[in-house]
């Protein structure tokens, strides 16, 4: 779109944007007042544990759920008034798999395709298309049901397509997918990344944050704990290296006041210590130095785990 | 095989109003409007016997709501068994077999079915629907004719492996023209003769006329030896034809 | 992914072309939807007609037999099966309708979530609605023709095609009122509450006999029946026998059915739009 210049000029407002967004389900706020933009072309997450939150944010974005309170624009119109409008150019993608299981694969494309008001002859020409994208083109004609987890949430990506949306929202696009089919679907969200699509993502996976991710916020209790980009966010709450010591079971208690002023920071897991520094391998040199010895080691790099810990003082995944 | 049937005692226990109506209830419904209302419109005659219309459908209508229970509770709900509550396999995890099973689930159905049809019996009394005590028997008529009825369901819902659409059609193309052309509701007088021998194949006739004759009386034991034979014959195959699909659906 | 490149100009282009309004047909889709899954199971489609005619040779041959003339519409005399065939073809349209209504609708609500996937698209819940209830009436509609191609082979008045509007606004009327009550379920053991309200309308409604026949002090009872509406206009119509209380059948069932689209529109939000 930004190739011929029209989509600025139509579009000077960011495609989303939330101000002290509230959703409370009883009396309970799900979404606790938060403040979000998401601008053209980008790739923009919500992380954060199952409960913080974000699903409830992505229903009032895809104009299925009522905001309790504050103010939401998405692709510059209000959802409230104009929900099947922003909806018409929009693709959503579940949590949980919706497709019909009544119709096939391609069935599945062309009558979704049709809720839109396309006509059949677009429909047609377009499930083909998606079906090549979504490697599902010779399982056109078979039923949705015998599909493995990949393939259908591959077709549910597509399916999400078929109005050519400007806005891609896409909640915990790969939970419960093996590596292999994760990657094939990164693979593919980049590729629609590539052509412009912004996509809003939510994840309790920092792996697929940093995969997918230009900038991201980290949602906790409704509310959002920071923000940034995942290299950012990681230069912000964290160090650069991570060096991680496991004892023998019930070795743990008190090895950590022996070696805490090793590091900038650290933390105590139930089966790990967790020091942070920049310099992982010069660290444990200093542990071994002090006659610390635990069972294993492990250097890595600094992830949104880590800032997430920082943040929450909880493990993101529990 | 009892376990089964406690557990099912469980489930009835928890859904006894909505499935009381549809097997107790619902017969007694269609006496009230065909017995009574419908009734009303008739005059006893050769047609009926010489008896009034009330006494003359009040025990057929017994054995079809029993048939046409059975047949109904042996479709969707056993193939749900297998298919999509998957019960059944759960329970032929345990010690119990599918043969076992199987046998449960007729016991229970005949338990079913025989309190449904006394309900429907005592209340059809109050109306004056019957005039001799032989009545009584009539309830375990509906019994066995829905049980004949029921197992041969049984064994196609163990060889259903799609959604049941079959189901449909069996109800349609089935049950419905059972219902109807079986003398519950007309002699088979009234059917063409050519169409007559769909009568004589129908296991709800054979019931209707062991019901008739114990509720109205006068008739030959021969035939009513010939009905019997036919019912219990029907209710054997079915039982072994449901029991080797049992198996094959069940054992791996 | 050439392809795609191209069409990623569509959403912009499509926009500026057509106005919103005219682009997106709501119901119709919704409808085009069951076609599409009901064109694989045309087998049970078409077995559908069959049971009319069931019921109709079942009524000429047995019931007929027994009962000879009925008080007919006005009062005069018909035969019984011209009597029984334009009540039968009411209580066809209604069953037709509230079975259509129920379970597959109850399947897509609570199981599938095919409305959940409806809602994420420009359609609404009114949508949903009329789509769906279209679709019952539609294939109810089928029957009805059949029904009356039947009916007038035995009946032979030509005021039997009047049957066929009235059969679909039965339908309509039950149909809605069966989505509404649909959103209610929660579990399908349930539809045999649905079951409970369904067959005393069938037996009750002066399908069988005529309203006659019930003492004075529960024929309003009776007459509350939506379902009696519908006998009574068929009954009148078939006859040729054209009343002003026909007026009041029809305003009946057509609030029947405005109060259900309007009520399963509402559930449909309430529940899917949280």
């Amino acid at each position: 779109m930004a190739r011929d210049g029209e989509g600025d000029e139509r579009e000077p407002h960011p495609m989303v944007s939330g101000k002290a967004l509230v959703k409370r389900f009883g009396g309970i706020a799900a979404v606790a007042g938060i403040d979000v933009e998401v601008r053209r072309g980008e790739s923009f997450g919500f992380l954060g544990p199952n409960g913080a939150g974000k699903s409830s944010t992505m229903r009032m974005i895809a104009c299925v759920s009522p905001r309790s309170d504050g103010e939401l624009r998405v692709l510059g119109m209000d959802p409230e008034t104009d929900g099947p409008r922003i909806r018409a150019r929009i693709g959503v993608v579940p949590q949980l798999d919706n497709l019909d299981v009544e119709l096939t694969v391609r069935q599945n494309l062309q009558v979704y395709g049709r809720y839109f008001g396309l006509s059949r002859a677009h429909v047609r020409a377009k499930a083909v298309e998606l079906m090549a994208f979504a490697e599902l083109s010779d399982r056109a004609d078979d039923q949705v049901e015998p599909l493995s987890g990949g393939m259908k949430r591959r077709l549910t990506i597509a399916r999400s397509m078929v109005n050519d949306p400007e806005l891609l929202l896409l909640d915990e696009p790969t939970t419960g997918l093996d590596p292999q089919a994760r990657h094939l679907l990164w693979g593919r969200l980049y590729q629609l990344k590539q052509q412009g699509v912004t996509q809003i993502i939510t994840t309790h996976d920092m792996h697929e944050a940093e995969q997918l991710c230009d900038r991201l916020v980290v949602m906790d209790g409704g509310q959002i704990v920071a923000e940034g980009s995942p290299s950012n966010l990681i230069g912000r709450f964290s160090t650069r290296e991570v060096l991680e010591l496991r004892f023998a079971p019930g070795k743990q208690d008190g090895q950590i006041t022996r070696v805490a002023d090793l590091a900038d920071r650290h933390e105590v897991l139930p089966d790990r210590l967790l020091l942070y520094a920049d310099d992982g391998e010069a660290t444990l040199e200093a542990v071994h130095a002090r006659g610390v010895r635990p069972v294993s080691t492990l250097i890595r790099r600094s992830t949104l785990e880590d800032v997430f810990l920082r943040l929450t003082g909880r493990s993101l995944v529990e | 095989m009892w376990l089964r049937v406690e557990g099912h005692w469980a489930w009835y226990r928890r859904y006894w109003r909505s499935s009381l109506y549809s097997s107790g209830i619902e017969p007694l419904l269609f006496l009230a409007a065909m017995g009574l209302g419908f009734g009303s419109q008739v005059e006893a005659g050769a047609a009926t016997g010489g008896h009034e219309y009330l006494h003359y459908v009040a025990p057929a209508l017994l054995v079809a709501g029993a048939t046409m229970s059975g047949m109904g509770e042996s479709s969707f709900p056993v193939l749900s068994g297998f298919k999509w509550q998957k019960d059944y396999i759960a329970v032929t995890a345990t010690p119990i077999t599918p043969g076992q099973l199987l046998g449960g689930q007729m016991l229970w159905l005949a338990i079913r079915l025989g309190l449904s049809g006394v309900i429907y019996g005592l209340v059809a009394l109050t109306f004056g629907a019957w005039l001799r005590p032989g009545a009584v028997l009539v309830v375990g008529v509906g019994v066995v004719t829905g049980l004949a009825c029921a197992a041969p369901v049984m064994a196609l819902a163990a060889a259903t492996y799609d959604e049941g659409r079959r189901f449909v059609v069996m109800f349609r193309f089935v049950m419905v023209p059972m219902m109807l052309f079986s003398a519950t509701f007309f002699p088979i007088e009234q059917i063409p003769i050519g169409l007559r021998w769909l009568t004589w194949i129908s296991p709800l006739w054979h019931g209707n006329e062991i019901a008739r004759a114990a509720a109205l009386g006068g008739s030959d034991p021969l035939a009513i030896a010939g009905h019997g034979a036919f019912l219990l014959a029907l209710l054997v195959a079915g039982v072994l034809l449901a029991r080797k699909l049992f198996y094959r659906r069940l054992v791996v | 992914m050439r392809t795609m490149d191209t069409t990623q100009r569509a959403p912009g282009l499509v926009l500026r072309i057509l106005p919103f309004g005219r682009y997106t047909r709501g119901p119709g889709s919704v409808v085009e939807r069951s076609m599409r899954v009901h064109s694989r199971t045309w087998v049970i489609m078409v077995s559908g007609f069959a049971e009319p005619v069931v019921y109709l040779v079942a009524f000429q041959i047995g019931f007929g037999a027994l009962v000879g003339q009925v008080a007919g519409p006005g009062g005069q005399p018909v035969d019984y099966v011209a009597f029984v065939a334009p009540a039968l073809l009411a209580a066809s349209a209604m069953n037709g309708a509230i079975f259509e209504t129920t379970y597959p609708v109850f399947f897509k609500l609570r199981y599938a979530k095919v409305y959940d996937a409806m809602l994420a698209t420009p359609l609404g819940p009114v949508d949903i609605a009329l789509g769906e209830i279209s679709w019952a009436v539609i294939r109810g509609g089928a029957y009805s023709v059949a029904f009356v191609v039947v009916m007038m082979g035995l009946v032979g008045s030509p005021f039997a095609l009047l049957l066929v509007p009235a059969a679909l606004l039965v339908s309509f009327a039950f149909a809605s009122v069966g989505m509404a009550l649909s959103t209610f379920l929660r579990s399908p053991s349930q539809f045999d509450y649905i079951r409970l309200m369904v067959m005393p309308l069938f037996l009750f409604s002066a399908t069988f006999y005529p309203v006659s026949v019930y003492p004075d002090s529960v024929r309003w009872l009776v007459q509350v029946s939506p379902l009696y509406h519908g006998v009574e206009l068929m009954r009148g119509l078939a006859a040729g026998v054209l009343d002003p209380s026909m007026i009041g059948h029809i305003g009946v069932l057509a609030a029947l059915a405005a109060v259900g689209v309007a009520a399963t529109s509402r559930r449909i939000g309430a529940l899917l739009l949280g």
